[in-house]
């Protein structure tokens, strides 16, 4: 049963014995058309292209509720917008119709993901180039963007590198990343002294990174160990959970964290070792060189650890737990140990801002922040660290870049709804993410023909039930 | 000489509902021993109390001499127990080789020889060794998943109805295997609904019916007892 609207329209005859409401012609060709990839996109992206006016342009008020509405889209301002959705749009069909081309060409389905990568040298030479870029440009940049550069942009980066590896490789929803956020900095608040409650010796910052790493990978080992024995959902929300209670128990015990008001006068960093003396201070240069440092670390790290047994057991627990197990694989540690390397990277951030800033309190470490952390991962491609630096880096300068931009100049507060509508574009035309590490595509292209998942009925040829469905014509 | 794998009076509830009603069962060293039984009589159940996956509540598991039922799932596959699951299993998105390799999980060492087992086993595997596994057919992938499970050196191999959904030709080609398998050493214990060929190939077979063993005995003796015939063979009830 293939009845398609195509075919429905040469036969007059039953046409006619159904009622022959006028319009229907052009409503079924309609249909047609919206069955058609590129024209559904386009059709998004002009719907998108509004919306982003809409919420770009000024505000309503309670006296004329559509002096919002009016003033952007009846403002020179829209175009802008649409130009921007209906460019991606462009974009977007162009590669799409170019990967088709390449997929038909290459006619084995499997041989695509590995012809689409680039290969490893030239891998490599990009992250040399990147890493060059990373060292040489910020310097020559003014001070509001280096500021941006440590707080907004390394830190993230950061952060997701680490969150990653808990998300994108062992494949464990955190909902609560940033309560390990938080564990750093109150831990470089208390070994340096700044609390109401004292350690045993003062400890410079910069010696507190291994002790927070400690904290906040025990904090990690101690959440995770029991929870990751039950099945992924239940991590959600205890994770989640865990955030809220980190961030109520930092406001309200004041005799421990100081409570609402924060902790103040934390101290940079310094090293006074094998005569190297050197004292961060309020400079934002020195920061982003020591994050810089430490992303370097984590990527170095996090790489080999992907490629290491250790990455395939991550891999394997990700693609069936029970065969994971059956092979011989301790599921329960390698999960254990990713969400505890995904702390201890979180914790060291916490240090870092803490000691940079010199001043924490509860409200930095929101739920919100987690969440974000969580997109710009998603964003950049799970499991992929040159997804979860460009992923974060782009995703956290656009912001900036375009509050400073004199054509764009939003409001800061409706920074979520970009990033809701980003994500949910990015669901929709490349949910593979940015970068993908090379086996998600493969899942995604795998996907698309009929493997291991419901995507399969996107491609599908056959017509059959889908079709019937669709079209509201169909003979059944 | 001490049995391969013991069962001893296993008990093992889902919740407080029985599922396997104290049962015991013996697998000598080169044996090919297959459980029979009809939907939900527990024998998916019992292959995998075996294999750790699921805990007993009650009784023994003896392999090589040795007490297992407090093993973890993983350290079971360590000491030398191969499960091929129910519905094979297999990692999807890993290319055949990669699946293979993840069964050598626990081992070190050069895989080399062993890959050239299995491709010799399986040459369809080895034709297809950079192929994702989900895109196997369902044949290939029963194939992939005993290569996989023989990736760890098992002195047992649990399988589980290695002959669902696929064609009668392929079935004959995989029991082959499965003897072949034997014939290099390695004990069988065979989950089957297919009694008819699985009690061809085996030596030795017990029938599992709610829970509990109703009957054990040579292979033939199965194959010729009225009621076996009647309730598992597909043969109209003998009056
Ligand atoms: N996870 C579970 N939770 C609760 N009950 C279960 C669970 N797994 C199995 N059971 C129950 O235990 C009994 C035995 O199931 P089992 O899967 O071992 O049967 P089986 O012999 O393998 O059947 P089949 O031939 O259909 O695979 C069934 O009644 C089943 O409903
Ligand atoms: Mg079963």
């Amino acid at each position: 049963m293939t009845t398609i609207s195509g075919e429905a329209v040469n036969h007059p005859e039953r046409m006619a014995s159904r009622s022959p409401a006028p319009g229907e012609g052009r409503y079924r060709a309609l249909v047609r058309l919206s069955r058609n990839d590129d024209v559904r996109r386009f059709v998004i992206s002009v719907v998108g292209g509004l919306v982003l006016a809409l919420i770009t342009g000024p505000e309503g008020n309670g006296v004329q509720m559509l002096s919002g509405i009016n003033g952007a889209l009846l403002h020179p301002h829209v175009f802008i917008c649409l130009a921007v959705t209906v460019g991606v749009w462009v974009l977007i069909t162009v590669r799409h119709h170019f990967a088709r081309q390449v997929e038909h060409v290459s006619g084995r389905v499997m041989a695509l993901p590995k012809a689409v990568l680039p290969d490893r040298r030239v891998r490599a030479g990009l992250w040399l180039a990147l890493f060059a870029f990373a060292i040489i440009y910020p310097p020559t940049l003014n001070s509001f963007w280096q500021n941006v550069l440590v707080e907004q942009i390394g830190i993230y980066v950061l952060l997701a590198i680490g969150l990653n590896v808990v998300v994108g490789y062992a494949g464990l929803l955190d909902l609560g990343y940033i309560a390990f956020f938080a564990i750093g900095a109150y831990s470089d608040a208390y070994w340096t002294g700044m609390l109401p409650v004292h350690p045993p010796l003062h400890l410079n910052p910069f010696w507190v990174f291994p002790l927070a790493i400690l904290t906040a990978m025990l904090a990690g080992v101690l959440l995770g160990g029991p929870t990751l024995r039950l099945r992924g959902d239940y991590l959600a929300i205890v994770t989640l959970g865990f955030g809220e209670i980190i961030q109520i128990v930092a406001n309200n015990l004041q005799g421990v964290t100081g409570g609402a008001q924060g902790v103040i006068n934390i101290p940079h960093f310094s090293v006074h070792v094998a005569g190297i003396k050197y004292h961060w201070g309020l400079s934002n240069l020195p920061y982003y060189y020591l994050i810089l440092g430490f992303i370097v670390l984590a990527l170095l790290a996090y790489f080999s650890l992907e490629h290491s047994k250790v990455g395939r057991a991550w891999t394997a627990i990700r693609e069936d737990e029970v065969a994971a197990e059956a092979a011989g694989i301790n599921t329960l540690k390698y999960k254990v140990m990713a969400f505890a390397i995904g702390a201890s990277t979180s914790g060291v951030a916490g240090v870092i801002v803490a000691s940079q800033i010199g001043f924490v309190e509860p409200g930095d470490f929101t739920v919100q922040l987690s969440i974000l952390i969580l997109v710009l991962v998603i964003f950049g491609g799970m499991g992929s660290l040159a997804g979860a630096v460009v992923g974060a880096a782009v995703l956290q300068w656009l912001p900036q870049f375009l509050r400073v931009h004199p054509l764009f100049g939003y409001n800061q507060l409706d920074l979520y709804i970009y990033f809701g509508a980003i994500l949910i574009l990015m669901m929709i035309f490349r949910p593979e993410g940015l970068i993908p590490s090379r086996r998600r595509r493969r899942e995604i292209v795998l996907a698309e023909h009929g493997v291991g998942s419901a995507d399969a009925m996107e491609s599908g040829h056959s017509g059959g039930g889908l079709a019937a469905v669709a079209n509201p014509e169909a003979d059944l | 000489m001490t049995p391969v794998l013991e069962l001893v009076d296993l008990e093992v509830r889902y919740g407080s509902v029985p599922a396997l009603r104290g049962i015991s069962l013996v697998v000598e060293r080169g044996e090919i021993v297959t459980l029979l039984g009809a939907n939900g009589a527990g024998k998916t159940t019992t292959l995998r109390t075996i294999s750790g996956l699921h805990r007993a509540h009650s009784g023994r598991i003896v392999f090589n001499g040795r007490s297992i039922e407090a093993l973890a799932a993983h350290d079971v596959v360590g000491i030398g127990v191969g499960h091929v699951p129910e519905g094979r299993r297999i990692f999807p998105r890993m290319s055949v080789l990669e699946n293979l390799e993840m069964g050598a999980y626990r081992r070190r060492g050069e895989l080399k020889d062993d890959l050239e087992r299995i491709f010799q086993l399986f040459p369809v595997l080895g034709e297809r060794r950079r192929q994702d596994g989900g895109t196997l057919s369902g044949g290939e992938q029963q194939m992939l998943a005993i290569g996989r499970a023989m990736m760890s050196h098992p002195d047992v191999l649990l399988l589980d109805e290695p002959s669902m959904g696929l064609a009668p030709l392929v079935v004959k080609a995989i029991f082959s295997i499965i003897d072949q398998i034997r014939a290099d050493g390695t004990t069988i214990l065979l989950v089957e609904q297919n009694a008819t060929q699985a009690l061809q190939l085996a030596d030795r077979g017990y029938v599992l019916e709610n829970g509990e063993i109703v009957m054990s005995g040579p292979s033939e003796e199965i194959l010729g007892d009225q009621r076996i015939r009647a309730a598992y063979l597909g043969e109209g009830a003998a009056s």
